[in-house]
């Protein structure tokens, strides 16, 4: 028999232990958010990452041994970003009322988004390089991470950033808009996808079909809008930083 | 299914490919996905092709992230000494972001009487 030190080093090395490790803590983590009520605050997505990086670091297994694994679920985010061409399709009427209030409000939120995490980050006495990182972390990962690159942040940290505000998004919105007493599912879900990108719109579509509809579009529209913003935000806040 | 996804990983290598070619700033699966708004709008039977696969692939998308947030648990030691400061800019930033999104939409909604119906 073999002993059970060699079947780990066996399948630890494979991609089947950690894919299946990450459907796991996902289904997990989708378990808990179901038995709390769909609560907002426990967050699938959360669970099964603290889930994950705990077994990680008591296994000793590198991050890249475990995305060999994990690579076939990441792979899923390219046909997904396309797959959601479909309730964008299926809300297109409303879509077409809604042109006005959509592009008002892609100005005023991508702007927000960028100036107030550099006036804040600036006020806390944040460097030039993470300023930058901060300034595109509401677009989705590819483009905040481009953007990035071209403005002087670091693209490593911008990542970061990037998922951070994804996870913050999708479990403040509905409890802030319940607040703000906001009732249009149009305009919750377009915030939250311009904010909080995919991550913002994959708990957007868990809430109502409408608001994922327009947080797909929210988060298109200001894939491009950063694009612009954040360069000009960040030349805001950095004159007379040398 | 098996049309429906050789249709979808197409748009995305159509959208990949154009995004270099023409040096756009967007992703390539972003341009993908104006691609497909634009089929599915062009041919209903194209739509109920995708439907049931597009269907399956978005009804687990958080998990889709998964991988990427645990790649940024380890990179957490490199926020340093300015991880409190950066947790603030960014939880601040998130909530007056989806606020004054929101906000915007539903007061330029009631301006233009553009009616969710």
């Amino acid at each position: 028999m073999t002993d059970f030190a060699e079947i780990w080093s066996y399948l630890s090395q494979g991609p089947l232990l950690w894919l299946t490790a990450t459907l796991i803590a996902y289904a997990l983590g989708d378990a808990c958010f179901r038995l709390a009520g769909r609560n907002p605050a426990v967050n699938p997505v959360l669970i099964a990452v603290a889930l994950l990086a705990v077994l990680l670091h008591l296994t000793a297994t590198p991050y890249a041994t475990y995305f060999e694994g994990a690579q076939f679920v990441h792979f899923l985010l390219g046909p997904a970003t396309i797959a959601l061409a479909l309730p964008l399709y299926d809300s297109l009427p409303s879509l077409r009322r809604a042109v006005w209030p959509a592009l008002a409000a892609l100005v005023t939120g991508s702007l927000t988004a960028a100036l107030s995490a550099l006036a804040i980050g600036a006020a806390l006495g944040l460097d030039g390089t993470v300023l930058a990182s901060l300034a595109p972390k509401s677009a989705t990962a590819p483009v905040a991470i481009g953007i990035a690159e071209r403005i002087g942040g670091s693209p490593t940290l911008t990542a970061v950033l990037v998922i951070l505000t994804g996870i913050t998004g999708a479990v403040v919105a509905t409890p802030l808009l319940n607040l703000l007493r906001l009732r249009d599912w149009r305009a919750r879900g377009f915030a939250v996808g311009l904010t909080s990108h995919g991550i913002g719109t994959a708990r957007a579509l868990q809430v109502h079909p409408t608001a994922g509809a327009f947080a797909a579009l929210g988060m298109a529209l200001n894939a491009i809008a950063t694009a612009l913003v954040a360069p000009f935000a960040l030349s805001l806040f950095l004159k007379g930083v040398p | 299914m098996l049309h429906a996804l050789i249709a979808i990983l197409s748009l995305q290598l159509l959208g990949e490919a154009a995004a270099r070619a023409l040096s756009l700033p967007l992703p390539g699966p972003v341009l993908g996905m104006v691609l497909m708004l634009a089929l599915l709008i062009a041919s209903p039977r194209f739509a109920a092709l995708i439907r049931p696969t597009a269907q399956g692939i978005l009804a687990h998308l958080s998990l889709l992230f998964v991988p990427a947030g645990v790649g940024v648990v380890g990179h957490f030691a490199t926020l340093g000494s300015q991880t409190a400061a950066i947790a603030v800019a960014v939880i601040g930033s998130t909530i007056l972001a989806i606020a004054v999104g929101a906000l915007t939409f539903a007061a330029v909604a009631r301006l233009t009487g553009a009616r969710d119906d």
